[in-house]
């Protein structure tokens, strides 16, 4: 198999790189630019100080004595700014010039004066007192600040500190590709298991591994020192050794064909099932908990990809759906319910909760789906709150409780076999895991059918399609009423599992977490709406759900914000973009790439006249 | 040829812009197997016509009749399910669709498995599949090898600007339309094409049994392929005959000067 393996694939247009200049001296800087993007680090920094997030997320430990996730949220600005500041805009024809000195003492200058930001904040917090309109402007800060010393120590210390840093990134620059993926192949594996510690430490458990775990991580959290170096230098060395086999087989793979393809897509889908089957025996509640909640939001995402992936209607608000599911499944199995209880088992309940989130998603969409781009966007919003309202209010009370909502719903029965309530969510992780496979399947059946290739073309151009004889109308209806009943499957799944249902569970927010889940992991990529659930609900936590970094949970939005606003910025078409989605959003990179491999056809004027072919 | 019931009648065809009538009081008729040319200086109104056809701008006043039915009051799709396909003056295709999706989606009102079909891969979804792709490709291979093989799959994007026409071209057969619409087909293509494609127009007519209206600026591609020619002005129709007449009539001719003279060699040659 090896042996067969194409040559790396890079950039399609490597070869036609110029050469590299020399290094520039490493006095030559553009100050200008360096000074205003330390002035940007510099601000960030205060702001982070000031959201409280180091004072907060100091207890986190990620190596045991020397790093904390307090101080890493400093220590990652002037290192992104010192990185930054070396880079080369690529000019057609322009030499680049070699990374040198100059990058190093552009990335400690451009460091140093975004740790001055702090510098300055620290003088200013010994001397002011801000506290009344800034609510963390506290003497926490400064001792954290100035690692228990005196102000005058602070002062230095970040310059020192971002100085540092900034060179370290500006550094990064000067590593070959090779030993860059190494770099960052250790810092993500000693990140990783950081982060990864309740995970690891509950499998461990499962798996009776504990003298590893206890070996790796330090008692009260964050890994040992010596572990870490043991962790950077194994996986620098399984980096260095792979060399990138990883994305060798990956391009393999892509390149199979026909029956190829399919059956390797088999046993990697096998592969993972069996994983995801097996993983949860070994798991404590808390890991299963995680695992579930995860599960949930990828069956949102996936309801939601749907429609603004593959029919590009911009849904704001999906939660409607979601509660729509949770309420109905709540009416129908709860015997406390209000109104009505006819306690129908669960899988009968949730026949009901499809044909009842189906017709309100047709109910809601028929009057939306006529509107375009941001009419629409802004309707669906009012319509998931007017849902919520709904349930709130005092006029249906006597329906669904208004704001005491339903309690004691029992778990889910599946066939009288079981019951899964959120008692075991290993349970629940497994009802959850099906109707994902659902889902998954669902969405990938449609993409390549009749409908979804109606889809496709709304989503391009919405009048061609209806003028190349396509019922817009009609075929977003579609697309908007499955994304509803998969949105119920979660709902109907959520309220058994939590066992009460509030309106205050299916805030706007939901809506918009969900959103952030789809475009971070790309828009119409199955699995790269499952990658951006796992990474976004399983490690910052879900709207009311705790992820792995469960410090994070106050300043959850913010870091959902700044993500998205980067990954608008940097990777538009998601973590694991579809291929199409890349196409559309780079269509000129996509177009200079075809050129390069000589498959754009120039003209025809030689063009071979067609035979005649007769009438069918 | 032009005798019975007319194909498409147009009467009395209003469509106003605000103040602004961009067609007045039409009256056209075009029948089963003919080829009409439209032509007319710039903002005379060709355009406007066949947007009004196919139901992408409200009609004013009058009436379009298909086949002795009104299509007023259609939506654009249902027209094309009558069997009315178009093309577009500036070309609008799914640039990020491949190819062959471009012709398949077009296909859309002639099939019918939805969403189970796809779900439970039912032996009727899958031979609709094939046909669907079936279709496509022999609608693709009217154009001569240019549009599939390895071009099959890629992205219509990496298309020439005349490829892209010959593809809109080839989406509109797709639909199975009896009557085809060409908003200047030939606009933008050297002289070697553009008298390949008038070829092409003819056998459109002769091998797929289309009537055709196009609109065209190029006078010789009129005069090789057209069984009559429609003149507009101001919204209003100036003359209509075959080629030799209308392009004699001085009144047509002091349309056009009046306008620019990009015919006026065609014209006189
Ligand atoms: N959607 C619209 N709204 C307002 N005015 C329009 C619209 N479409 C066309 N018009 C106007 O109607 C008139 C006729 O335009 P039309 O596009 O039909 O001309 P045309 O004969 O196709 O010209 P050309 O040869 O340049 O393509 C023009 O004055 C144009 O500005
Ligand atoms: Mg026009």
């Amino acid at each position: 198999m090896t042996a067969t393996l194409p040559p790396e694939t890079g950039a399609a247009g490597a070869s036609a790189e110029p050469p590299l200049a020399a290094s520039r001296p490493a006095l030559a800087q553009d100050w200008r630019r360096l000074v205003r993007m330390g002035a940007v680090g510099a601000v960030a920094q205060v702001f982070i100080a000031l959201s409280n997030m180091p004072v907060r997320l100091d207890e986190r430990v990620i190596v045991k004595p020397v790093l904390s996730l307090g101080y890493l949220t400093l220590l990652i600005v002037p290192f992104a700014a010192g990185h930054r500041v070396g880079h080369q805009i690529k000019r057609e024809g322009m030499p680049q010039h070699a990374a040198g000195a100059h990058e190093v003492a552009g990335g400690a200058a451009c460091g140093a004066v975004a740790g001055g930001g702090l510098s300055l904040l620290a003088v200013l917090l010994a001397n002011f007192d801000l506290r009344e309109p800034l609510v963390n402007w506290s003497p926490m800060l400064a001792e954290l600040l100035a690692f228990g010393n005196a102000t005058r120590f602070a002062v230095v210390i970040w310059l020192l500190i971002g100085a540092a840093v900034g060179a370290l990134g500006g550094g990064l620059r000067l590593l070959g590709p090779r030993t860059r993926r190494a770099v960052v192949t250790m810092a993500l594996a000693v990140g990783g298991a950081a982060v990864l510690e309740p995970l690891v430490v509950d499998l461990a458990e499962g798996m009776r591994l504990e003298a590893l775990t206890d070996r790796l991580y330090a008692r009260r959290g964050g890994i040992n020192w010596t572990s870490a170096l043991g962790l950077a230098a194994g996986s620098g060395i399984l980096a260095v050794l792979g060399r990138g086999r990883i994305q060798q087989a990956r391009a393999h793979i892509a390149e199979l064909e026909g029956a190829q393809r399919t059956r390797t897509n088999g046993l990697l889908i096998l592969a993972t099932a069996a994983v995801l089957i097996v993983l949860p025996l070994f798991a404590g509640k808390l890991t299963n908990e995680l695992l579930a909640n995860v599960g949930l939001f990828v069956l949102l995402a996936l309801g939601l990809n749907v429609v603004v992936g593959l029919a590009g209607i911009l849904d704001l608000g999906y939660v409607a759906f979601f509660a729509v599911g949770s309420y109905s499944a709540a009416v129908l199995t709860a015997a406390t319910s209000p109104r009505i209880n006819p306690e129908l088992p669960w899988l009968v309940a949730l026949i009901v909760v499809v044909i009842i989130t189906g017709l309100v998603g047709l109910f809601i969409g028929a009057p939306v789906i006529r509107m375009r781009g941001d009419y629409l966007a802004i309707v669906t919003l009012g319509f998931g709150e007017i849902i919520r309202l709904i349930f709130l209010s005092d006029w249906l009370s006597g329906w669904f409780g208004g704001s005491q909502g339903i309690t004691k719903i029992p778990g889910a029965g599946i066939f009288g076999l079981t019951s899964v309530a959120g008692t075991d969510p290993r349970r629940v992780f497994y009802l959850v895991l099906a109707f994902c496979a659902i889902a998954i399947y669902v969405s990938w059946r449609l993409e390549r059918s009749r409908l979804g290739r109606a889809w496709m073309a709304v989503r391009e151009d919405e009048t061609v399609a209806e003028a190349m004889g396509i019922n817009t109308v009609n075929v977003k209806l579609l697309a908007f009423v499955v994304g509803a009943i998969l949105g119920s499957f979660s709902g109907a799944i959520f309220a058994n599992k939590v066992g009460s249902v509030f309106p205050s569970s299916f805030l706007i927010l939901v809506s918009m977490v969900i959103l952030v889940v789809v475009i971070f992991g790309g828009m119409g990529s199955i699995i790269g709406v499952i990658a951006g659930a796992a990474l976004l609900i399983g490690v910052l936590g879900g709207p009311k759900q705790p992820g792995l970094l469960q410090e994070f949970s106050e300043f959850k939005l913010l870091i959902y914000g700044a993500l998205l606003v980067w990954m608008m910025l940097a990777r538009p078409e998601g973590l694991i973009p579809s291929a199409r989605r890349t196409r559309e959003l780079h269509q000129e990179e996509f177009l200079q790439d075809a050129w390069l491999r000589g498959e754009v056809d120039t003209d025809d004027g030689n063009g071979a006249e067609p035979e005649a072919t007769e009438r069918s | 040829m032009s005798s019975g019931e007319p194909l498409l009648e147009i009467r009395d065809l209003d469509v106003a812009f605000g103040g602004l009538k961009a067609v007045n009081g039409l009256n056209i008729q075009v029948y089963e197997g003919e080829i009409v040319s439209v032509i007319g200086p710039n903002g005379a109104g060709k355009t406007t016509l066949f947007n009004a056809i196919s139901a992408m701008v409200p009609v004013t006043a009058g009436d379009i009749l298909f086949e002795g039915s009104s299509l007023l009051g259609l939506d654009p799709n249902q027209v094309t399910s009558r069997g009315i396909a178009r093309t577009f003056q500036n070309v609008r295709l799914f640039t990020n669709m491949t190819i062959l999706e471009n012709v398949m989606v077009a296909q859309h009102c002639r099939t019918k498995r939805g969403a189970w079909g796809a779900l439970f891969y039912t032996r009727a979804f899958r031979s609709e599949e094939a046909e669907i792709r079936a279709w496509g490709e022999k609608v693709l291979g009217f154009f001569g090898s240019r549009l599939v093989g390895f071009r099959l799959n890629q992205p219509a994007s990496v298309l020439s600007y005349a490829n892209r026409r010959r593809l809109e071209i080839a989406r509109a057969m797709a639909t199975r339309p009896k009557l085809l619409l060409l908003d200047e087909p030939v606009a933008g293509m050297n002289p070697v094409e553009s008298a390949e494609l008038t070829r092409l127009i003819g056998r459109l007519r002769d091998e797929w049994g289309f009537a055709i209206v196009f609109i065209e600026h190029d006078m010789s591609v009129v005069r090789d392929v057209s069984d009559r020619v429609i003149v507009l002005n101001h919204g209003e129709l100036l003359t209509e005959g075959l080629y030799a007449d209308v392009s004699m009539d001085p009144r047509v001719i002091e349309a056009y000067l009046g306008q620019d003279t990009i015919i006026e060699d065609a014209i006189t040659s």
